[in-house]
């Protein structure tokens, strides 16, 4: 048990603090610079696309998993932005340095880290959810290009994206897990749809996308024919994990406290209420165990070990967890919890704990359900036997 | 940047493991209770010479010196074995209590004897985290008068006592004017009881800063306990899941079940960080003295919960078999209980924790 970091690491996070304290007015904000400007002073530095090869467009560092979370840590506490998101940066990159071609390396994640080519995920349909396998778009090969017709949901910006990385079934006749194909195509490419699905904080950032003989030039697919599921699983492992930041939950739990000093019922401040005060330390107390939790799950990044049960519980606990800490809140406040919608009176934080309150009910659902992840618990952690199909009548 | 247990850690683990499998596990705990015997003489041997009795005692004092996350690892241990041998008290507490404030004579006479299982030590210190039922012990003209409930590591030849005032004390078991009354509970693996005084002899262990010590004997047997809880658990969880997958019913394993497997990974799921936060508490008790005292409530009344509730669950995925006392899982379950009340319940703690953060008065 050593919890102390080397010196090489020290004194990469003095670096750290010195860029952050010399460019922060360069960060992005509205009407100041742009994110676009800001992200290649990241990867010119060394703060963005840190391990990926100069010849794709990153830094080209070797992976230091040490640094990469300093940078992290660094940029949160000094609340500037780590540079651009979003799924081309965060799956379909790695996706790609894994198992794409040379020319869709050279070409795609350049552009893609520089924030000039958007991306949105086609995966999940009406019919494929927790079944994703069980996908219909269909992708059949007329001449030197697939057309693909079909619906996809849960679209997140696809009403932004330049481009879309899309899961397609190629090959109807094979077992459902090898027909399907990996297909990337530009979001102007005629015959998309896009019909915006608003969600229950009134958000858009989903979509639901529709396909009508969209044609896609035939070397536009990552790996072979049928391998899609595959180049998908590589991706959903990416997934899984991000949903679930110990230390925003730390930073959340931090405004709470504030918050429970400052509301007020009958002039008595909530974190005087023992019912209120026993329910905050509770929670603080799981928090501790999930940010104990992701050091172990660091620690063993960075010597090469498994992580086992301690990274597969890290989805179904974060996000209920995250939850219940937004709830909280929103109890404490009261019927002052009830208000919702910019420039209402005595609206707190913006209505930040009512969004996230909902969204996260949204984040529990998406990326594989609380179900879904009991059953990967039980099934991959613990080898319990997998629930035996139904005979097909 | 290590978070996780050495090689030397887990073979600590092992060996004790390996010891209690060897001198019976539960049919040994079963045999302890049925005879009611006062102190597992066999097993305190077994663990002396594998040094758990003297963990955390200097090698100048026949100890072995290693941390208090070792003890909490050893203390795991024992909780996933239902192990009927004195430690959190005797070779946690009373150690602790005579190395932060003892003088050198007192450490000289009594760390020996403690390292090798020869003397067993019980500690005092219910009411300095809650008294109940009015008890308390006072000093008058330098000896003690009232009484002590629920003594940890009771069948013992010395006790260390926390008077009212908060000071320490040593007692010798045998002391005119000290009676001791076994208090049966529910779990049979850890004898406790009271301990009344009407103008016992005492020694004062006032060496160090007394309130610095009594605080670390609070935090370390907290952390002890919530690693107790953390061991029991897991090998009720682990159970549970055997069992599920050897229980056929509607002809199909009920592990096959989702809501047996949704059981049993709720269980794997709360319990599994649980793991990294005994660890971090354990190693904040020796490394990290601004975040020791914290982090040692969050482990006692965190494993407390998530304890209570797999007791629950655990027993309920074996059926009618986990209400018997043939299967035995009610030992696990009733080691469980027994440490979510002893040096403070959840609610308590937790009161505690808010109260050194400055969030209650």
């Amino acid at each position: 048990m050593d919890l102390s970091f080397s010196a090489e690491h020290e004194s990469f996070r003095c670096e750290v603090l010195s860029f952050l304290e010399s460019h922060r007015d360069q960060a992005p904000r509205p009407g100041g610079p742009s994110a676009l400007m800001w992200q290649k002073l990241l990867i010119a530095n060394g703060y963005a696309a840190r391990s990926i090869p100069t010849e794709y467009g990153g830094y080209g560092a070797s992976p230091d998993i040490l640094k990469s979370r300093i940078i992290a840590e660094e940029f949160a506490r000094a609340q500037v932005s780590p540079g651009l998101g979003g799924q081309g940066i965060s799956m379909l990159v790695p996706t790609l340095l894994e198992v794409g071609s040379e020319e869709q390396k050279r070409s795609i994640i350049g552009p893609t880290l520089r924030g000039e080519m958007v991306w949105c995920q086609g995966y999940s349909e009406p019919g494929a959810g927790s079944d994703l396998a069980n996908l219909r778009t269909k992708g059949e090969l007329v001449g030197d290009h697939w057309v693909v017709n079909g619906q996809k949901i849960w679209t997140s910006t696809a009403h932004l994206a330049d481009w879309c990385f899309c899961l397609v079934r190629t090959e109807p006749d094979a077992p459902k897990h090898q027909g399907i194909s990996f297909l990337l195509f530009s979001m102007k490419t005629p015959g998309i749809e896009i019909r915006p699905l608003i969600d229950m904080t009134e958000g858009h950032s989903f979509n639901e996308v529709f396909f009508t003989d969209v044609q896609v030039p035939a070397g536009q697919i990552v790996g072979k024919r049928g391998d899609g599921w595959k180049v998908a699983n590589a991706i959903l492992r990416h997934e899984r994990g991000s949903l679930a930041d110990p230390n925003t939950m730390l930073s959340r739990l931090g405004a709470l406290t504030e918050m429970m000093k400052t509301e007020t019922v009958d002039g008595r401040r909530a974190i005087d209420d023992p019912l209120f005060r026993d329910r905050f330390m509770r929670i603080e107390a799981k928090v501790m165990a999930m940010r104990c939790n992701d050091l172990r799950l660091l620690s063993a990044a960075v010597n090469g070990h498994s992580p086992g049960l301690a990274g597969l519980v890290v989805k179904l606990q974060g996000t209920e967890l995250r939850h219940e800490l937004e709830r909280l809140a929103i109890d404490v406040m009261g019927e002052m919890g009830l208000l919702y919608g910019d420039g209402t009176p005595y609206l707190r934080d913006r209505g930040s704990w009512q969004w996230n309150y909902m969204f996260f009910l949204g984040l529990i659902i998406g990326g594989g359900t609380s179900q879904i992840q009991k059953n990967i618990i039980s099934e991959r952690g613990l080898g319990m036997p997998r629930e035996p199909k139904l005979a097909t009548a | 940047m290590e978070f996780g247990l050495s090689q030397e850690q887990t073979m600590l683990q092992e060996s004790l493991a390996r010891f209690l499998g060897e001198s019976g596990n539960l049919a040994r705990s079963r045999r302890f209770a049925a005879d009611k015997e006062a102190r597992a003489q066999d097993v305190i041997d077994g663990m002396a010479e594998l040094g758990v009795t003297g963990l955390i005692i200097p090698e100048d004092h026949g100890g072995v010196g290693l941390s208090l996350l070792d003890a909490a690892l050893v203390s795991e241990v024992l909780g996933a074995n239902v192990t009927p041998a004195p430690f959190i008290g005797s070779s946690v507490l009373a150690p602790l209590a005579l190395m932060g404030a003892g003088d050198a004579g007192q450490q000289g006479l009594w760390l020996p004897k403690l390292a090798s299982g020869a003397v067993v030590a019980g500690v005092a210190l219910s009411e300095a985290v809650g008294a109940r039922d009015g008890a308390g012990v006072e000093i008058r003209d330098g000896k003690l008068y009232g009484r002590s409930l629920f003594v940890v590591d009771f069948e013992a030849d010395l006790y260390v006592i926390v008077d009212r005032s908060g000071e320490l004390h040593l007692v010798a078991a045998d002391s005119p004017g000290l009676t001791r009354t076994p208090l049966r509970t529910i779990d049979l693996t850890r004898p406790t009881g009271e301990l009344r005084f009407d103008g016992v002899e005492a020694e004062p262990l006032n060496s160090g800063d007394t309130a610095v010590a009594l605080r670390a004997l609070i935090d370390a047997g907290r952390v002890m306990i919530a690693a107790d809880t953390l061991g029991a658990a897991q090998a009720m969880l682990d159970q549970a899941v055997t069992y599920a997958k050897e229980r056929k019913q509607f002809d199909r394993p009920i592990a096959t079940f989702q809501a047996v497997k949704h059981m049993c990974a709720e269980m794997a799921a709360d319990l599994e960080p649980c793991r990294a936060l005994v660890w971090y508490a354990g190693h904040a008790l020796d490394h990290l003295p601004a975040e020791a005292s914290i982090t040692a409530c969050h482990a006692k009344a965190h494993l407390s919960e998530v304890g209570t509730q797999i007791a629950k669950t655990a027993t309920e995925v074996h059926g009618g078999m986990g209400f018997t006392d043939l299967v035995g899982l009610h030992y696990w379950f009733k080691r469980i209980g027994f440490n979510r009340q002893i040096l403070g319940g959840p609610q308590t703690v937790r009161e505690d924790a808010a109260r050194l953060k400055g969030l209650a008065a």
